[in-house]
């Protein structure tokens, strides 16, 4: 394969990555670490670091919109984004001693368990709690959903968890390169009773910021190689944004059974190469 | 504890809008324009098959000390450009975790002020401890 091939094959699979990913809720990053290591043979190290740079710059393009639609709960984001970034430092430390074999069985992990969300019936709201340190910090919100039309009023309930959530997502978000939004969105929004698209937002908004603290991490490394992140954040931010210009003009049924279907194949061949 | 005049609020999330997105496309545009010279220059991406080995290998494929960055940067070096590119973009989030800071600090509220200011702090730390690991 020539430089040129590589670039073209890196920015196919990152648009698409990027495309399926915006349309059933992921980020792209939990289809381009596996496409690179199992297709490219890219080391996993070089993949997560890739992956890293193109979820700053999908999940910033997407605050970018949610932030003036006032839809992000920038306050909520500004308290739980302390858990991240420390968890991101931690993950992107973890990095350095785990070895590759861990990344891969740990990555298929986070795949299997991104495979069961997407499967399970939707879980149940548990009931929301009186919360004084939501209260002392002003966190309860409202925004103006455009499907009903009309503003929406909402309370926060255990930020305290939603705290300890946020920073086991910032670890996995640093060791694996991947946003993490798979972990925090259901907890923001069955447990601290957050409405869904306030919690997709919100979720966004922190991921930019916990994914820069592992990306200079990555960079100041030297694993971030210019010749695989290049194409794919270009790749992964444009399929991005196709993704959401097209949404509601696909069927989601289908995407998700492919979604789910490539997730499982890739998770089964991520386990099996930590294995062997 | 009351939350700040709503206009003022608004204000602060048309900025942080602002410079997400200019933050992003600059650094996209640079991205590009990196690739694409990379592809032009001698000593760039137009070698055959064993390029790629180097390129996506380990060590000496990607010097990434200060005086290769600064110097590529002046002679429109591909790869540096592309470094360029991703150092902004990387600095994106961190300039709008500074400007809430500084929009949190108009609005006196010193719960906010203290808690923008830790997230700038592990940014810090994160920069910091990735150069000497």
């Amino acid at each position: 394969m020539t430089p040129l091939g590589f670039t073209l094959i890196v920015l196919g699979i990152s648009y698409v990555a990027g495309l399926l990913g915006s349309l059933v809720g992921v980020g792209g990053g939990i289809i381009v670490v596996p496409a690179l290591t199992l297709l490219l043979g890219v080391s996993i190290q070089k993949a997560i670091a890739a992956s890293i740079i193109s979820v700053i710059a999908t999940s910033s393009g997407a605050a970018a919109s949610y932030v003036s639609e006032r839809i992000t709960n920038m306050r909520l984001g500004m308290v739980l984004e302390v858990a991240t970034v420390a968890g991101a430092l931690t993950g992107a430390y973890l990095a350095v001693v785990v070895s590759g074999r861990w990344l891969f069985m740990t990555f298929a992990l986070v795949l299997f368990y991104t495979v069961w969300t997407m499967l399970r019936p939707k879980g149940h709201r548990i009931e929301s709690a009186p919360d004084p340190m939501a209260d002392r910090l002003a966190l309860h919100g409202s925004f103006f959903d455009r499907s009903i039309g009309q503003q929406v009023d909402y309370r926060v309930s255990r930020t305290k968890l939603g705290f300890a959530v946020s920073y086991v997502a910032g670890v996995a978000s640093g060791l694996l390169g991947i946003g993490g939004g798979v972990l925090k969105v259901p907890v923001m929004n069955l447990a601290m009773g957050i409405p869904i698209k306030v919690c997709t937002a919100t979720s966004n908004f922190m991921i930019g910021v916990t994914a820069a603290a592992s990306a200079a991490v990555y960079l100041m490394r030297g694993e971030v190689l210019p010749f695989v992140a290049a194409p794919v954040a270009l790749g992964v931010m444009l399929g991005a944004r196709t993704g959401a210009r097209v949404m509601g003009g696909i069927p989601s049924g289908v995407i998700r059974v492919i979604f789910v279907v490539v997730l499982a194949v890739s998770a089964a061949q991520m386990l099996l190469k930590g294995l062997r | 504890m009351t939350s700040a005049p709503r206009d003022k609020h608004a204000d602060i999330e048309d900025v942080i809008s602002r410079v997400l997105w200019v933050g992003v496309t600059t650094s996209l545009i640079l991205i590009s324009a990196g690739t694409l010279l990379s592809f032009l220059q001698a000593g760039g991406y137009g070698g055959g098959h064993a390029e790629v080995a180097r390129l996506t290998g380990t060590g000496g494929a990607f010097p990434r000390n200060m005086a290769w960055f600064v110097g590529g940067l002046v002679h429109a070096n591909g790869q540096a450009v592309i470094v360029l590119g991703l150092l902004l973009l990387i600095a994106t989030p961190v300039v709008r975790v500074a400007v809430s800071a500084l929009a949190f600090a108009r609005q006196r509220d010193r719960a906010y002020v203290a808690i923008t200011l830790v997230v700038l702090a592990l940014l810090g730390v994160s920069f910091a401890l990735g150069n000497a690991g």
